[in-house]
């Protein structure tokens, strides 16, 4: 290392100036076939919603290949059309809940080679936290890929739910607890 | 802003790490600082558990292809009729990674308040004026040197309520997509010999005075340019290649 990174410092409350854009929680365009919303609320550690916090996801298409601008990884790039395989989702006023349009990540390969199961990586900015959190949404039905990921395999079992999305008529649906019993799983990366 | 993704525009960059370094707990401000209130309900009690860095955090969104960035993205002050009140600023700098490599074709985006210290938000109630030619955010893609340039108005301090008389000190907020996941950072630029400095939280919250001056721009005399705007260089590391991967995370 010769240059020591710069430090991080909180989004504050006004990131809605500069980073939200309409198409932003569309990581796939509108009329994707499959396409799914995947969507939750965010909690302090008094259980109130936060409302003026940051999403964004990150994530393979359902063949496993990412939108990626600088190798995509040994699959190759996006066939999807229109995939941009990432999400923002923010409000200048918000209600304490996130939502994005996706399609359910396929398994890309993880530690040694073996299958992960779907997920998508999140980071969550907000006034308040001075470095963004990072932790990875699951899919609870998919039960016999969630057994084997050496991701979740590492979470001590009794935390893991906090990462499985919930189906639903559209979608998914996954709370983020920053505080408290119901504590989402949060990663150094 | 980007209104379509993936496919289309795609172009491979074949440099790119296979594994990050890992940052310590010293790098960046902690979670938990009781100074600044607003961490109090909102940073995990749980320590954080290790992420293998796998194809998902290595790889990044291609936000930065620069036919979707806006002709005066990048100028906060023609954005409107007419010019804003304040001093006129050139903001520049470079994107390195930690090994000195410049990060070419990254998105850069930045929002700040106005002259008198107000964000154009529905939020802010500070009782100064909004400045009608001026909205605050600018955003703009890394040349191949790494490179960025902003033309904005010097941001004004503001109260806040953290503490009795908190004023922050005058700063523009950047975020930096990087070239992956893991490389994501949002961070602030302040002024060197900010008289607020000394009572904000959020910027004491970095330990290291050291690490703190790398939020300090500099002042460029050489590439001001006369009778028009200051110069102010902000150089910002990310963190790059880890030196050895971790064989057992690929």
């Amino acid at each position: 290392m010769i240059f020591p990174t710069t430090p991080s410092q909180t989004v504050g409350p006004y990131y809605a100036i500069g980073l939200p854009w309409p198409q932003g929680p569309h990581v796939v365009p509108p009329g994707t076939p499959g396409a799914i919303r995947l969507r939750g609320v965010v909690y302090d550690g008094r259980g109130a919603v936060i409302p003026d916090h940051l999403i964004e996801t990150w994530q393979a298409d359902p063949e496993g290949r990412f939108a990626d601008l600088h190798g995509a990884g040994p699959a190759g790039p996006s066939r999807l059309a229109g995939f941009r395989g990432f999400g923002r989702c923010g409000q200048e006023v918000g209600d304490g809940s996130y939502e994005i349009v996706t399609v359910k990540p396929g398994r890309v390969p993880g530690p040694g080679g073996a299958l992960q199961a779907p997920h998508v990586d999140v980071s969550l900015f907000a006034r308040g936290l001075l470095h963004r959190l990072v932790t990875r949404i699951y899919f609870a039905d998919e039960e016999a890929a969630n057994a084997e990921d050496p991701v979740l395999r590492s979470v001590p079992a009794e935390r893991r739910a906090t990462m499985l999305a919930v189906p639903e008529a559209d979608g998914y649906r996954l709370d983020i607890h920053l505080q408290g019993p119901r504590e989402t799983v949060f990663f150094a990366l | 802003m980007p209104e379509s993704g993936g496919g289309v525009g795609w172009q491979a960059i074949d440099d790119t790490p296979i594994a990050y370094l890992r940052e310590g707990e010293e790098a960046h401000p902690p979670l938990d600082a009781p100074a600044y209130k607003s961490t109090h309900l909102r940073h995990p009690r749980r320590p954080l558990l290790y992420l293998p860095q796998t194809l998902t955090e290595i790889t990044g969104p291609a936000l930065g292809d620069a036919a979707r960035i806006g002709p005066l993205d990048h100028d906060l002050t023609r954005q409107h009729a007419g010019a804003p009140i304040g001093e006129r600023l050139i903001v520049q700098g470079r994107v390195l990674d930690t090994e000195g490599k410049p990060l070419r074709g990254t998105l850069v985006e930045i929002w700040q308040a106005n002259a008198a210290g107000r964000y154009l938000h529905k939020r802010d109630d500070w009782a100064a004026p909004l400045d009608p030619n001026f909205s605050g955010a600018g955003r703009c893609v890394t040349d191949d040197e790494g490179r960025f340039r902003f033309v904005t108005i010097r941001p004004g301090p503001y109260p806040w309520g953290n503490h009795h008389n908190a004023w922050r000190p005058a700063h523009i907020h950047f975020s930096l997509l990087g070239r992956a996941f893991a490389q994501r950072l949002v961070t602030q630029m302040y002024f060197p010999h900010d008289p607020f400095f000394p009572y904000d939280p959020i910027y004491n919250a970095i330990r290291d005075e050291r690490a703190r001056e790398r939020l300090l721009a500099r002042f460029n005399v050489h590439e001001t340019v006369p009778q028009w705007a200051q110069c102010w260089e902000f150089d910002i590391v990310l963190r790059g290649p880890a030196a050895t991967p971790f064989e057992e995370e690929l």
